[in-house]
């Protein structure tokens, strides 16, 4: 993919990946941000026009103080839209992503294709209390995100090796100022009452889901679903909350299969 | 020199195994291990102490805020310097402080603190934490990136409120009041003194310098390793073309008086352990929450893997580590004395609080090495810094004719009382 950046009205400098020819679909990333391995992504160009940008604090891209708040983060979603010069292009997000593509489609219903919900933050049940991710070790976290978590281990870090400490601390630097940014819109706890505005969506809505997600567990799936009117749950068993990332193949194909 | 004793009122049953046990002393700490009854004189044995280091003459008597935790037992450190202002009348309330960033609205602050200048006679050193990620965010559910934001608002609120004599509407952007209009007003004018607890976040330094208060530089690891830091706020108090008065500036330390430097050992060191093995057994990542700390202060050097080692660390302590590399200052009052001279010259601190109470000492301890403290050592380090002698911009000024409340009997008659004219 190749990687541009673009500039928001508000003055947000983003990163953004791009490939691929057809329908635009804008693909927003978790609270990890984009992995250094993302074929999910190519996949997903050799049908669609993706793009997938990446938030202010996320990589290279700036301008963090500009955004505070959930409607901040919405906001910036569509800025981003337009700043890409796109119509009514398929919103696919994943995790927290799925939030901020949730928020965009309930403030703007008509302005999007489809829209696909993958392991979505966003709403809360109290019988199933989401882990606090701001408060857990590095392995912890591993665990929670991924079935296999030895290859997750090797997909969130990219391979690189944090017994040199120099690495780590960039690493970690990075990891900071990633998670200071979720933490506007997830802490303390990942719901900004989205669930009251989700009867205003139109768009066709698929909530695909991990199996055996242990951070966000399927229960939510079902919720999803039961909130959005007229949408698709979609479960993908043996994947965890990093779905796109551990079975990419699969999750191509449940996104393809609904986009048309 | 001014001398505050200082308890943070941690609690004192948490069993032998409690590290193994519990992941950590703050945030999810098992709510059984708390006793209520026990609790009853837990705190009137703390607050008796605190009463008692002002007939021994330290300057001041201080308390702070924690919440969900075995290391200190004060959600409301209001309510303990309430308490304080009816017991004592000469020694000043270092309230080091409340967490403002977690109060709304936080005018509530500004009344609280005011009520308390008040019922002291302008008693009232007022503290200003920003908070530990623990009580502030984990506890207390503010988002960390925008924490210093929510603080510094919350601050402008407090000082205008004490400021204005007339009613003003506030609109901020995590705070709206139509109505601002603090009743009571603090007794001390412009303000109580301010003090900034800080942790180590250098974005601390220049709001203490913008605004000329103390900054008070609070931690367990002793004056060698609160060295550097220091430095570097002196730095950039000289950058900013500020005098270096020392009253700028106040530092924390852990202080055992015994007759004899064996003795000490004999007397504290279980008590020293106890506080550096489970009060400050806190899960790693309840400290370090991202967007708390400023990607300039991580650079700063206070990587997180580093409190993972300082964590590891604290587990097997031993007294001997203790004193030599002075996380605390322990022994005879003349091996004190050194230790604690070389500390407020090497920090160049003009306030000193003095955390003579440690982990699970009990009453008579404490009272020894208070006494100790207050007989044998304060006296000659009362004049460290004699150019400075005058200098009262960060120390409290009570009204003359305040009352000494301590000294009346509840059932006392008083005939013929009137309202003062």
């Amino acid at each position: 993919m190749k990687a541009h950046t673009i500039e928001t009205k508000k003055g947000a400098r983003c990163r953004v990946l791009e490939a691929g020819s057809g329908m635009p679909l804008v693909f927003f990333h978790g609270a990890g941000g984009l992995l250094a391995d993302n074929p999910f992504l190519d996949q997903l160009a050799a049908r669609y026009h993706v793009f997938a940008p990446e938030l202010p604090g996320y990589g290279e891209s700036t301008g963090e103080e500009l955004l505070e708040d959930m409607l901040d983060f919405t906001l910036h979603g569509w800025d981003v839209v337009s700043a890409l010069g796109l119509t009514k292009p398929h919103l696919v997000g994943h995790s927290m992503g799925g939030m901020i593509a949730a928020e965009m489609a309930a403030i703007a219903p008509g302005d999007l294709g489809k829209l696909v919900l993958v392991a979505a933050a966003g709403l809360w049940i109290e019988e199933h209390p989401i882990p606090d991710i701001f408060a857990l070790l590095p392995g912890q976290l591993i665990e929670l995100l991924f079935q296999d978590p030895v290859k997750g281990q090797a997909l969130l870090t990219g391979g690189a090796d944090f017994s040199d400490m120099e690495v780590f601390k960039e690493f970690y630097l990075g990891q900071q100022r990633r998670l200071a940014m979720a933490g506007k819109i997830l802490f303390p706890i990942p719901n900004r009452r989205v669930s009251k505005r989700l009867y205003r969506l139109t768009a066709k809505t698929l909530v695909l889901w991990g199996g055996a997600d242990k951070l966000i567990v399927p229960a939510y799936a079902e919720r999803w679903g039961r909130l959005i009117p007229g949408a698709t749950v979609e479960t993908i068993a043996d994947a965890g909350h990093m779905l796109p990332y551990e079975l990419p193949a699969a999750f191509v194909g449940a996104v393809s299969r609904f986009l048309g | 020199m001014k001398f505050t004793w200082f308890n943070l009122m941690p609690w004192p049953y948490l069993p032998d195994d409690f590290r193994e046990q519990n992941r950590s002393v703050w945030v999810d700490i098992p709510s059984k291990l708390y006793d209520p009854k026990k609790g009853h004189f837990v705190y009137h044995q703390y607050m008796d102490q605190l009463e008692y280091a002002e007939t021994l003459g330290f300057d001041g008597i201080g308390c702070n805020e924690h919440h969900q935790n075995g290391y200190g037992l004060m959600p409301s450190p209001n309510l303990i310097a309430a308490g304080l202002a009816r017991r004592t009348s000469r020694a000043a309330i270092c309230v080091i402080g409340n967490s403002i960033a977690g109060y709304n609205p936080p005018i509530r602050v500004a009344e609280e603190f005011a009520m308390l200048d008040v019922i002291s006679g302008g008693r009232l050193v007022a503290g200003f934490p920003v908070g530990t990620p623990m009580d502030t965010n984990f506890c207390y559910g503010q988002i960390p990136a925008l924490t210093r934001d929510k603080y510094k608002e919350a601050h402008d609120m407090i000082m205008k409120a004490w400021a204005e004599d007339e009613p003003f509407a506030f609109d901020g952007k995590y705070n709206q009041l139509r109505w601002v209009n603090c009743w009571p007003k603090p007794i001390q004018k412009p303000h109580p003194p301010v003090y900034i607890p800080g942790g180590g976040s250098i974005e601390t330094w220049d709001f203490c310098l913008d605004y000329d208060y103390n900054y008070s530089y609070l931690s367990f690891y002793g004056y060698v390793r609160g060295k550097s830091l220091l430095e570097g706020y002196w730095d950039r108090v000289a950058k900013r073309g500020k005098d270096d008065s020392p009253y700028r500036a106040a530092f924390a330390q852990i202080i055992c008086v015994a007759d004899t430097d064996a003795e000490a050992e004999e007397l504290y060191a279980e008590h020293c352990l106890y506080f550096f093995n489970r009060c400050l057994h806190v899960f790693p990542p309840f400290a370090d929450p991202p967007g708390y700390r400023t990607v300039n202060t991580i650079k700063y050097g206070a990587l997180s893997q580093l409190r993972l080692e300082a964590q590891k660390l604290m587990a097997n302590l031993t007294w001997k580590q203790l004193v030599d590399e002075r996380f605390i200052i322990a022994g005879s009052p003349e091996t004190v004395r050194q230790q604690l001279e070389e500390c407020i010259k090497g920090l160049r601190i003009g306030h000193l609080f003095c955390l003579l109470h440690t982990g699970n000492m009990p009453d008579w301890k404490t009272r020894h090495s208070t006494k100790l403290f207050a007989e044998k050592v304060m006296p000659h380090l009362r004049n460290l810094w004699p150019e400075w002698e005058d200098d009262d911009r960060w120390w409290i000024h009570p009204m003359e004719d305040r009352l000494h409340p301590e000294e009346m009997q509840p059932g006392a008659e008083k005939p013929g009382q009137v309202w003062p004219r």
